[in-house]
């Protein structure tokens, strides 16, 4: 019971380390936020939206506008670190490797999250669909999906060179069944339809897998 | 200063694989072990591809396009296995540490790639003139796609990383994440749509035994290839990697 306090305020420790260098910088949000909005217009260009084709086009927009915002974001899950050069710290602390990555995961969430909401209301008046509530289970559960491989490859890229061009690379092919549930989920929720499997079902299994796979490979990726 | 970092890092990988004997020596490669599994797959392959231009029977339906079914299987057996025996080696790596694990698991990535490239070639010239289509987006297909990519990530991966202990551990997690994930992907993409041809080889007898002959003949072929590639590129890994630390040992003194 001691040891689940002790790791909790550990996790929560290094995340509010990371909210606060995010909320004095604003590097990441910000650029998050914008390159989401951009997606969003620019697809409204290269797309002839018009109210038969939306609801078949509107839940891919959604997506890829998040899950290239996600990639942007996540790249900088280690900026801090790098940055100072204070990687070597923080792996000296008697912490959990678990903890690390649990908390730099929910800080990814976190900052993915806040970027969704922002978008979410955007992408709804811009493309005239309407928003209803399960969405955000959805989307949630997407970006978990998306934040648990991405979180353990970045920490991975981020020792390589070239990291910005590795990421995109590596979590793409990994995070496929994710993006095909979401998508799917979405669609459901737009245009209901018969026999489909329960992709929300699917999408929860899939963020246990992956997370669980995540854990306990961290500590590996970490090693020195 | 960069460099300089590096060549330590090198040298002190190096001095992290202690238990390794081959690093002394001078290197002697397996040339009795590669002449005799490159004789064999030789032969392998030519009679594999008599059986298949002249011995199996013309496919009823399919007509002699059928007969790239002999060389797409066995490519698909050793991309799958490379990528498989990867990950187990791999994973013997994160638990003990020897680097000629990871030049196993690097050899097998470099070899599936070339074999899932093949695969993926002779699938889309079958496809064409059955399918009427290059490409689907089927279960199978998008699977060994996906495959292909995770073999071509994991080798930017370990370029881009060097030959260092830690290259080789991420090495190893990205695989194992791979293997976990191309099931998933397979199942997912099912769920969403189907059309592969299923499995050829039933209890009930699918294909004449003349075709089931050839295929085995063919599979068998495909794997010592893949056993001589193996000694091969594992001794290129071997001297690259001493060659390098030479290189760094003389740049850093």
């Amino acid at each position: 019971m001691t040891e689940m306090r002790i790791f909790l305020s550990q996790v929560i420790a290094i995340l509010w380390k990371d909210i606060r260098y995010e909320l004095r910088s604003k590097q990441t949000w910000l650029g998050m936020g914008m390159f989401a909005l951009l997606v969003l217009v620019i697809f409204n260009f290269t797309f002839d939206l018009r109210v038969d084709n939306v609801s078949a086009v509107a839940p891919g927009v959604l997506w890829i506008a998040f899950i290239f915002a996600s990639l942007l974001g996540l790249g900088r899950t280690l900026a801090a670190e790098r940055e100072q050069s204070s990687m070597d710290r923080l792996l000296l602390c008697p912490v959990n490797r678990k903890a690390i990555y649990l908390a730099k995961l929910l800080g990814n969430l976190l900052f993915i999250g806040v970027v969704e909401i922002v978008a979410l209301p955007v992408y709804a008046l811009l493309f005239n669909v309407p928003l209803p509530a399960a969405l955000l289970l959805i989307v949630l559960l997407g970006t978990l999906g998306i934040a648990t491989i991405g979180t353990l490859f970045s920490v991975m890229a981020a020792a390589t060179r070239a990291r910005e061009l590795l990421l995109p690379i590596l979590v793409f092919p990994l995070i496929v069944p994710v993006v095909i549930s979401v998508i799917q989920a979405t669609q459901q929720l737009m245009v209901p339809t018969v026999n489909e499997p329960p992709w929300i079902g699917l999408l929860i299994a899939f963020d246990i897998i992956f997370l669980s796979i995540s854990m306990l490979t961290f500590q590996y990726v970490i090693e020195e | 200063m960069a460099l300089t970092k590096q060549a330590t890092s090198i040298v002190s990988s190096a001095e992290e694989h202690t238990n390794d004997v081959d690093r002394e020596s001078p290197a002697r490669l397996p040339i009795a072990a590669s002449l005799i599994l490159g004789g064999l797959s030789c032969i392998g392959m030519l009679a594999s591809i008599w059986l298949i231009f002249f011995y199996t029977p013309i496919d009823a339906l399919q007509g002699v396009t059928q007969r790239i079914f002999y060389f797409h299987v066995p490519t698909a057996w050793v991309g799958m296995s490379a990528f498989v025996v990867m990950t187990i080696a791999g994973i013997i790596y994160l638990i003990k540490p020897d680097e000629r694990l990871d030049w196993i698991a690097r050899a097998s990535g470099e070899i599936g790639a070339v074999f899932l490239t093949f695969l993926l070639i002779t699938g889309s010239l079958w496809g064409k003139p059955i399918w009427g289509a290059w490409w689907v987006w089927d279960p199978k297909l998008t699977a060994a796609l996906i495959l292909w990519f995770m073999f071509i990530g994991y080798l930017m991966l370990r370029s881009y990383m060097g030959r260092t202990a830690e290259s080789a551990r991420i090495g190893a997690v990205w695989s194992v994440v791979g293997v976990i994930d191309v099931p998933i992907i397979y199942f997912s993409v099912l769920w969403w749509r189907g059309q592969h041809p299923g499995p050829q080889i039933t209890s009930d007898g699918g294909l004449p035994p003349a075709a089931v002959l050839t295929l085995m003949v063919s599979l068998a072929t495909f794997t010592l290839l893949y056993c001589f590639l193996m000694v091969l590129v594992y001794q290129l890994q071997r001297l690259q990697t001493q060659a390098q630390r030479l290189r760094a040992i003389v740049e850093f003194e």
